[in-house]
């Protein structure tokens, strides 16, 4: 019974619920805005990686792999806390969404040039005989059919985007693990935080199923 | 803008590999010149560098309708004017058949869709698949789906048809239904150039017929003087190795 008071202590769970959901909102305001502007970022980088002059393709490479390689908090942290120093003030939003949106337009790129370049080389031909623009060739031949290639993993993208959101609560941004874990100091008990990672995995096992039955069912019309 | 085609000094190497050795060849308006040789001759590579899915060397020309095919402004023009029908097929499969034959009318040329609509349909029941116009190319045979692929080109009223090896990749029993297609659009004012197998059908539809081997034109005849009468050795053992099977 200790056990239970401890980490599922009812009282607590209830007086602290509307907290949770503050941060909860909070937490799903950030992770839709950063998945958008990731997605359209993503998409513009990926054609420049693939179509750009030479010498812009290398710094959408550059770009890509920097984002990649560098650790969110860090980046995070260097938006929030070192920026202001050069004079660039951002709100505890705005640099969560900032740093969010950078890096996951670097995988989303990554994601969509793969698609891109698993169309055959036919479909390309055959837009250009016609003659397509670039433009008509991308929106109404290539990325239609790349889009339905990159669902799965862009879904996935998306769900470590909504986690990564936790990172937030290190700039005072008050999300779900924030309030959470204010609760936890005033109420003195850590149900709280277990009611923010039940929160967590009941929202994003939904995202997370959806992701492996896509896969699933691409693999079976491939074969 | 005209439909006739010169090539001169057309040249094209693959890294270290010449595909095309100097090449000259005009072609007239509303001529159908059949272009035969061994796989590896160049021919396919010929007609890929008239609408400029190859790029060709410097100092080689090539001309539809009088306008130099090159990079830039005009391209997409020299290519809305010039159709294309794959060996395989390459039909949108994200697009039902009749959204296929649509496309590029509507997106080129700026058509309405309802008279895209109206003018698709009249193709597709002109090869012969009308029936189809509602269904996913993937639900289609193969010898249909290059049927689609020709009407998909005709619907941009191309002054100038390049087929390259149409039949190659189709079931015997198919390849009947689409050399018909093409027979009905020669001497209907379209220049087509086709690269193919299909010896009979060269024979009996060509006013000329060009064999290529090695990257060079070998030899330019009628058909009948390209089957009966052939002058070079090269030709000669070619048609002796395709014809007696």
């Amino acid at each position: 019974m200790e056990l239970i008071d401890t980490f599922f202590n009812v009282p607590v769970l209830i007086r602290t619920f509307p907290l949770l959901m503050q941060g909860l909102w909070i937490t799903l305001q950030l992770g839709v805005v950063s998945i958008i502007a990731g997605l359209v970022l993503g998409l513009a980088l990926a054609l420049l990686r693939l179509y750009a002059p030479v010498w812009v393709q290398v710094l959408a490479k550059i770009y890509i792999n920097f984002m990649r390689s560098i650790p969110l908090l860090v980046l995070l942290i260097i938006i929030y806390y070192a920026l202001p120093f050069v004079g660039i003030r951002l709100s505890p939003f705005m640099s969560a969404v900032s740093a969010l949106s950078l890096v996951s337009a670097a995988y989303t790129a990554e994601i969509f040039r793969a698609g891109i370049e698993a169309i055959a080389k036919g479909q390309f031909e055959a837009s250009a005989a016609l003659g397509l623009s670039t433009r008509s060739m991308m929106v109404d031949v290539i990325l239609p059919q790349a889009i339905r290639i990159v669902i799965p993993p862009l879904t996935n993208n998306c769900i470590n985007v909504m986690k990564d959101t936790a990172l937030a609560s290190v700039v005072a941004m008050p999300d779900l693990l924030k309030q959470a874990t204010q609760a936890q100091a005033l109420s003195a008990n850590p149900s709280p935080l277990i009611g923010a990672a039940i929160i967590y995995v009941l929202f994003l096992w939904p995202l997370v199923a959806a992701v492996a039955r896509l896969e699933r069912s691409y693999n079976k019309a491939d074969h | 803008m005209g439909s006739d085609i010169q090539i001169s000094n057309l040249r094209k190497k693959f890294g270290g590999f010449t595909a095309l050795n100097g090449i000259d060849l005009t072609i007239a308006e509303g001529e159908v010149v059949c272009v035969i040789g061994p796989s590896g001759s160049g021919k396919s590579t010929l007609i890929r560098c008239i609408n400029l899915l190859e790029r060709f060397e410097a100092d080689s020309l090539i001309r539809v309708g009088g306008v130099p095919v090159e990079a830039g402004r005009n391209l997409e023009k020299v290519r809305a004017d010039v159709g294309m029908v794959f060996q395989s097929f390459n039909l949108f499969p994200h697009l039902t058949v009749l959204r296929n034959v649509m496309l590029a009318p509507m997106r080129v040329r700026g058509v309405s869709p309802a008279q895209a609509e109206t003018r698709a349909r009249a193709l597709l029941a002109r090869v012969g698949i009308e029936a189809q116009a509602e269904k996913y190319p993937g639900k289609l045979s193969g010898g249909q789906q290059q049927r689609v692929a020709i009407a998909r080109a005709l619907a941009m009223d191309p002054k100038v048809m390049l087929f390259d090896e149409p039949t190659s990749a189709l079931d015997p029993e198919m390849v009947g239904e689409v050399l018909d297609v093409m027979k009905s659009l020669a001497g209907t004012g379209v220049t087509m150039v086709v690269v193919t197998h299909e010896m009979g059908f060269a024979r009996q539809v060509a006013d000329r017929v060009v064999f290529m081997d090695g990257g060079v034109v070998v030899e330019i005849g009628t058909p009948a003087q390209i089957f009966d009468h052939p002058q070079h050795e090269r030709t000669r053992n070619f048609l002796g190795a395709v014809l007696n099977h």
